[in-house]
């Protein structure tokens, strides 16, 4: 079926077996094989994207539901060259090493950050009334649902303290 | 030309040594990081061909005779285009370094889960869909699952007895006699295992997730019955492997297969639940062990006793015994491992196959006897290292197990904590402190490299050996930039690729220092050549800042060059070392617990490695690897286990929200200190391998940190909360 999806800026025209998954329409229409697929179940977070600034497991969701978003993937988090603040401290950070979780981790923890900017809470969010504080233990619980087997938690928890604090 | 080189003892003399302070060694961004950050860094399953058709592989649902029932109509699915079932399609991943086929045939299922036929579509939905919809069942006789029930494979056993053990076990003043299990374990690399096949001809270009090229091109060509120089493998790119793609896996034989049929090119990609199922595991432990001591704890005598087991077929039997053979000293022993065929999926190496549960096991007893002999534990084990491997007497090459233990003691505090368990309590939680020694063998592999030098005086790197998360692209750049003077910035590295000379491939934490050294070589090839010219010895020649120095003589290395390149090829072979001396990596690995008394929950508070793994090639990515290794020793305590069907024996938690790998908030801050350490038996670089050692004590540290927090001693991993909850009173 006849479909668009406006993806980093990009409207795109496509028509797509409305079993495709947004995770599929993004990899194999689009071409942006940036998010990637570990699980397809929504078990691993490698294929988190950000949907109108909220992260979502795109495997978990149907392209053609999201004719009105606008989706980010990793491809859209630089700015041209440069890199986003986030980007810059996983690599200052060495928060990775297969690379096959990271661009979920970074889309997860970009949008992590707005939401507890917008101070939406979580399972350790001890004051649900007053300002979210991202401690360490607010941010290994936000980030649980990114899977690394390459275990880099240290090294992406470092990454988001560093750009939290800024 | 190139320089051949085998490590046959310490002495490298006409061998250019690395110098202090330059790149090598540095704390430096990992070269690909850029890549892997921006999403343009391409996996097996991203090249996309023009035509790619897409393969689902189908699963065997019992064991016995194969029979596909509706493959005619599911082949009349709009848009299916192959229903395919070969007997060269592979039972199991080939296991690492076999350099030819594994067990092939699809007619006759030897495990629940075997690949038995593969779905081939226009698009993935159809062919997910046809998949599905294809009915196969299995006809046989019920076949061995249980190592209660398995026959012991005779050919397979292991034994090796020093002294009088059993008299040292009647006659010990104090003596521990404990049974542990450990369970299956798989690899769950975030990336499936995933094959692109593209023929031109009767040539086959693959693009794999593969650890190990050297070995997986004779594997597939075997396979599929054609000459190795007919394959090229191709994989710049795997996102994680830790022994699963050691071998080829079954996507790779059967996209291979389906693209030559159809005459148009096929992906495969392993569905997450085909990962655990299809490629190799770890297999489950039964380990006995018997520590006799004196009251003041030196061992007398020391058993080792393991079970595991394997499909039948496949030469591989979990090596659990490798460390206990040089880790402590006991004048009497007794080493003794079995391995039963079960039809279960197959077993191979995982992360640090061997040390990973024998060391785990073997520290979470050394635990019990320093309870027993009311001696600190760090204590114990200073008290019983070895001058040289028992047993053989071969002199350690560098033994700093010792160095570890002590410095790791200083840097925790581990000095304040109170001798017995139970002690701390906050809360609900109770806290305790464990520690464990880290060991693991260290290998070298044959590799080769090649080094060019452009005329503008650039380098490039070429071998196929792969970077799966290790950080090869950076440690071989800095190694060539230390060999040439070069800023690292100046280095390009090329890898995963059969068309370059074939490196050791990325496993058993050989890869770093075998291709490595190999880069080295081919390097010293070009300083030979460059100091020829030079009119130099070339251990005279100074190659610094992109300029090549002999006494006053200083030339840029484009005039050197005069406007043509130059390459160096570099050939390591392993040699006496392996057998003159005990070659190993040494650690120790402290952790802090709380243990909640009403949940029976662990939190690992603290977590703490210090190891000594010879030179440190890169230190942000060295303390990454060590990092990883110490999570997987938390999820080898704490989470991961395989549960097997008890009737069929199919994996019953074959995915990633049933099967606990480590999450971000199980793991506290690792904190990683590495030891200088440079090994003179290990080449001109004296490094060694870093990947593996960590997950050899750390999950022991966390077990015994348990034992200390609230009384209970977890023998059977994981310790998950209900075993944790029955032991607490
Ligand atoms: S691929 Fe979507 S959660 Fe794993
Ligand atoms: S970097 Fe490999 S899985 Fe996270």
């Amino acid at each position: 079926m006849q479909t668009t999806l406006t993806v980093n800026g990009t409207r795109h025209q496509l028509d797509l077996d409305p079993r495709v998954t947004l995770l599929d329409a993004l990899r194999e229409h689009i071409g942006l094989t940036g998010a990637k697929k570990g699980c397809d179940h929504g078990q691993c977070g490698a294929c988190t994207v950000i949907a109108d600034g909220r992260r979502i497991n795109a495997c978990l969701t149907l392209a053609v539901m999201h004719a009105d978003a606008e989706i980010v993937t990793v491809e859209g988090l630089a700015e041209g060259k440069t890199l986003s603040a986030m980007q810059q401290a996983f690599l200052d950070h060495d928060g990775m090493q297969c690379g096959y979780c990271t661009p979920g981790q970074l889309c997860s923890a970009t949008a992590m950050l707005e939401e507890a900017r917008a101070g939406r809470a979580s399972h350790v969010t001890e004051d649900l009334e007053g300002t979210t504080r991202l401690t360490r233990d607010e941010i290994t619980e936000r980030m649980s649902g990114n899977l690394c087997r390459c275990a880099c938690y240290s090294g992406i928890v470092a990454a988001i303290e560093k750009v939290a604090a800024e | 030309m190139t320089l051949d080189y085998q490590i046959d003892g310490p002495e490298n003399e006409e061998l250019t040594k690395p110098s202090q302070g330059g790149p090598l060694g540095a704390d430096m961004e990992r070269r690909d990081g850029r890549d892997k950050v921006t999403g343009s860094a391409c996996y097996a399953a991203e090249y996309r061909p023009k035509g790619l058709l897409h393969g689902v592989l189908k699963r065997a649902p019992g064991t016995g005779a194969v029979r596909l029932s509706n493959a005619e109509d599911v082949g009349t699915i709009p848009g299916v285009r192959l229903v395919l079932q070969d007997e060269r399609m592979i039972r199991n991943a080939a296991q690492g370094t076999a350099g030819e086929a594994p067990v092939q045939g699809v007619s006759k299922a030897e495990y629940v889960g075997q690949p038995v036929a593969l779905v081939v579509a226009e698009n993935f939905e159809t062919a997910w869909h046809a998949a599905n919809r294809l009915q196969i069942s299995c006809e046989g006789a019920s076949l061995p699952v249980l190592p209660e029930n398995g026959e012991v494979d005779d050919d397979m056993q292991e034994e090796a007895i020093t002294g009088e053990p059993a008299t040292a076990f009647s006659d010990a003043e104090v003596f521990v006699d404990e049974t542990y299990t450990t369970p299956a374990l798989t690899s769950a690399p975030m990336e499936p295992h995933a094959a692109v096949a593209e023929w031109h001809g009767d040539r086959l270009t693959l693009h794999g997730s593969l650890q190990m090229l050297r070995y997986n091109r004779l594997e597939l060509a075997d396979s599929l019955g054609i000459e190795p120089e007919k394959v090229r493998l191709r994989a710049p790119f795997v996102g994680g492997g830790f022994g699963s793609k050691l071998g080829i896996s079954a996507d790779c034989v059967a996209a291979a297969l389906a693209a030559r049929e159809l005459g148009q090119p096929v992906r495969v990609v392993q569905h997450r639940r085909q990962v655990f199922e299809v490629n190799t595991r770890r297999s489950e432990t039964r380990q006995r062990i018997r520590l006799a001591a004196g009251r003041d704890g030196r061992l007398t005598g020391l058993g080792h006793e393991a079970r595991v087991s394997n499909l039948p077929g496949e030469e591989f039997s979990e090596p659990v015994l490798q460390g206990s053979y040089f880790a402590y000293a006991a004048p009497n022993r007794l080493l003794r491992s079995d391995l039963v065929r079960l039809n279960r999926p197959a077993a191979g190496s995982v992360r640090a196959p061997g040390e990973a549960v024998g060391v785990t096991v073997f520290e979470v007893a050394m635990d019990e006897l320093a309870g027993k002999c009311g001696i600190d534990p760090v204590k114990l084990r200073l008290r019983n290292l070895p001058e040289a491997e028992p047993g053989s007497d071969r002199p350690f090459s560098s033994h700093r197990l010792a160095d570890c233990l002590t410095k790791g003691r200083d840097s925790f505090g581990w000095d304040d904590r109170p001798a017995e368990p139970r002690q701390r309590r906050e809360g609900e939680w109770w806290i305790g402190t464990g520690m464990a020694a880290a060991v693991r063998v260290n290998m070298v592999m044959p590799a080769e490299a090649r080094v060019r030098l452009t005329p503008e005086g650039r380098a490039v790197v070429e071998t196929d050996m792969t970077d799966i998360g290790t950080g090869t692209y950076s440690i071989l750049g800095q190694i060539a930039a230390e060999g040439l003077g070069l800023a690292v910035d100046d280095v390009d590295v090329c890898l995963g690729d059969t068309d370059l000379p074939a490196g050791s491939g990325s496993g058993g934490s050989f890869g770093a220092a075998s291709t490595g050294t190999a880069v080295w070589l081919a390097c010293e090839e070009i300083r030979r050549e460059i100091a020829g010219r030079m009119g130099c010895d070339a251990q005279e020649l100074t190659l610094s800042d992109g300029h090549a120095a002999c006494g006053n003589d200083r030339r840029s290395l484009p005039e050197v060059l005069a406007g043509e390149p130059l390459s160096g090829r570099g050939k390591l072979e392993p040699g006496e070392a392996l057998e003159k001396v005990r070659q190993a990596t040494w650690g120790a690995v402290f952790s802090e617990v709380a243990v909640n008394d009403v949940t029976g929950e662990v939190r690992v508070r603290r977590l703490q490695g210090t190891f000594a793994v010879g030179r440190v090639l890169n230190q942000r990515t060295a303390r990454s690897q060590a990092q990883g290794g110490m999570t997987w020793g938390l999820g080898l305590a704490l989470t991961e286990g395989m549960a097997h069907d008890r009737r069929d024996g199919h994996i019953v938690n074959r995915d990633l929200a049933e099967y606990h790998v480590p999450v971000n908030a199980d793991v506290p801050h690792l904190d990683v200190h590495l030891l200088e350490d440079l090994d003179p038996w290990a080449g001109p670089l004296a490094a060694k391998g870093i990947g593996e050692l960590g997950i050899c004590g750390s999950g022991s540290a966390i077990l015994n940190a348990i034992h200390h927090a609230c009384g209970v001693r977890i023998r059977d991993l994981p310790a998950t909360p209900d075993r944790i909850l029955s032991g607490l009173t």
